[in-house]
């Protein structure tokens, strides 16, 4: 695999939904490569596409054209056996750790889960919890704890966690700071970077927020109605946007964010 | 909105107020607040710092098991202390209108738009079905609510939230109030659209001489409309002061800690973020010890 070989490519995608009179592109030709080891940055509004396309890439919701390719390898089709492998490879963390994580799972049993689904031998299970826990920050005392007895913040880590536990390459993340307090949003944006610069690890970072988005990417799209508008490195777009969408988008963030 | 303001008395005026739950310590310690008329006041906190149980014992929305004791609380030049809710009641109908974070819960999803907002007017006074329906539209006007005329038959899953937002904004501008709680009312929206809500603010402020007090744990969002901002942390102000000032040059270390945890243009992508422990809560002595 040539060093250009980008972790994951995103090539002319389109998804449709509904038929005939009803039908709704949600992604209308969506092209974008991440580098191994970057974090590819995802901007754009409710609505805008930016989830379906998580869906695309995390083979959760196939695409009606276009194709999504791995190490220069076609995956878009796999077949069910290979998706699960795939899936192992490709995680996810959502905006709502209120919502991903199960209320009656200890943290132990979260954590497990994906290596029971992977048949990893059961007695690296614990000690594999262990280390996930602790590149997050967390200590193995929460591991008989439910996620109610957890800060929202708290909750994220254990997501994160579950993520990094079956040693992926790629970690799709949706909106994983939009529901934090600020101070809290700063702690999983830092480890994430930590994670990142411990392991290597490659992210689709996606977020309505352009500041978050553009602090933790090393490239970043605006995507409005489908379509990537526009893309680049984070602070050539936001001091030179060119499409006019990105220009609304940049004069809409509080100046605070911009200064 | 034809009901400027005149008079000298605050919107809202709270001093030395403490406040818990049940047998609990206190969530608000020793706060005095105010906000005047014709200007914004921001109340900035994180989850927990006592915020929201200000707002809400603004409105007297307390729950019961709420223990609040207060040497002042004015809401619109009236004395609420030791209030029954009959008299909140109408304090909150006629004085102070309120808008939260998420629009669908003040809002009834079977009543189309300009109905509530006409259901709203009737309890305030006696108009003709064509008086208030002219008035209902009149208010979705000066929301900015887009193309009102049509959108008043509109029932609420048919609008975004922005434009949910808008009506709630609306209704509670019905009886020409003189404070208006704000409770992270932007932080749901998108960002061009929070652009366009905190505008409404600012108009509505300059337009009729409202005072509000504007909630939130931004301070990106605190920034672009607050005329005053207060700083909480663990149930109490730490600082305050004209926003601008504040912002540019903060005093006390959480404020700082706040700026410094947000991913601002001038740092460079993927440098460290400032935190403030949120395991071990760091204590107010603490953080100003170190």
């Amino acid at each position: 695999m040539s060093e250009s070989t980008p972790k994951i490519a995103a090539i002319d995608l389109v998804k449709d939904y509904g038929h005939g009179k009803n039908k709704f592109r949600a992604l209308d030709g969506v092209s974008l490569e991440v580098p191994q080891g970057q974090t590819f940055g995802l901007v754009g509004e409710s609505g805008c596409g930016k989830s379906t396309l998580a869906r695309a890439i995390t083979l959760m919701d196939a695409p009606t054209q276009g194709s999504i390719v791995m190490d220069g390898q076609d995956v878009t089709h796999l077949p069910k056996r290979r998706r699960k492998a795939y899936r192992r490879t490709v995680r996810m963390v959502f905006q709502d750790p209120n919502d991903s994580l199960d209320p009656r799972y200890s943290v132990r049993r979260t954590l497990v889960e994906p290596l029971r689904s992977a048949k990893s031998p059961r007695a690296e299970w614990d000690r594999r919890a262990t280390d996930a826990l602790e590149s997050v920050g967390l200590g193995q005392d929460v591991l008989d704890r439910l996620p109610h007895e957890f800060s929202g913040g708290q909750r994220q880590r254990i997501a994160i966690a579950r993520a990094i536990i079956t040693e992926p390459e790629l970690i799709v993340l949706d909106e994983p700071t939009s529901a934090l307090d600020v101070s809290v949003q700063a702690q999983v944006l830092n480890l994430l970077v930590e994670i990142q610069n411990a392991t290597g690890m490659t992210y689709l970072f996606i977020s309505h927020n352009l500041a978050v988005v553009r602090h933790l990417s090393h490239r970043i799209a605006v995507m409005e109605r489908g379509k990537i508008v526009e893309q680049g490195a984070g602070d050539a777009v936001m001091d030179t946007p060119e499409n006019e969408y990105t220009r609304q988008l940049v004069s809409s963030m509080p100046g605070l964010y911009r200064s | 909105m034809n009901r400027a303001q005149a008079g000298g008395n605050d919107a809202l005026a709270i001093e030395g107020m403490d406040l818990h739950y049940g047998s609990g310590n206190n969530v608000v310690s020793d706060v005095s607040l105010t906000v005047g008329s014709s200007e914004i006041v921001g109340l900035i906190g994180e989850s927990g710092s006592g915020k929201s149980s200000i707002a809400h014992a603004a409105l007297g929305l307390l729950p019961d098991s709420a223990v609040v004791s207060a040497e002042r609380l004015e809401v619109a030049g009236r004395d609420m202390i030791g209030a029954k809710e009959t008299e909140w009641a109408e304090v909150r109908g006629r004085n102070a209108g309120m808008v939260f974070q998420e629009p669908m819960t003040a809002l009834n999803p079977c009543v189309r738009i300009g109905d509530q907002i006409a259901e709203a007017l009737y309890i305030h006074g006696h108009p003709t079905k064509q008086e208030a329906d002219a008035r209902a539209l009149e208010l979705l006007e000066a929301v900015r609510m887009p193309d009102a005329k049509r959108r008043i038959g509109a029932f609420p899953h048919e609008l975004s939230g922005g434009q949910r937002q808008r009506v709630v904004i609306a209704m509670a501008m019905v009886a020409g109030p003189r404070l208006l709680v704000a409770d992270e009312a932007t932080t749901a929206l998108d960002v061009t659209v929070q652009a366009q809500i905190l505008k409404i603010f600012r108009d509505l402020r300059d337009e009729t001489g409202i005072g509000i007090l504007f909630i939130s744990h931004d301070l990106g969002i605190v920034s672009e409309v607050c005329d005053r901002v207060a700083v909480m942390y663990q149930g109490r102000i730490v600082e305050r002061g004209r926003a601008a000032a504040v912002l540019d040059a903060p005093e006390h270390p959480y404020t700082r800690a706040l700026l410094e945890s947000l991913p601002r243009r001038a740092l460079s992508p993927r440098s460290p973020l400032a935190t403030i422990d949120a395991v071990r809560r760091q204590t107010i002595q603490e953080l100003e010890d170190a």
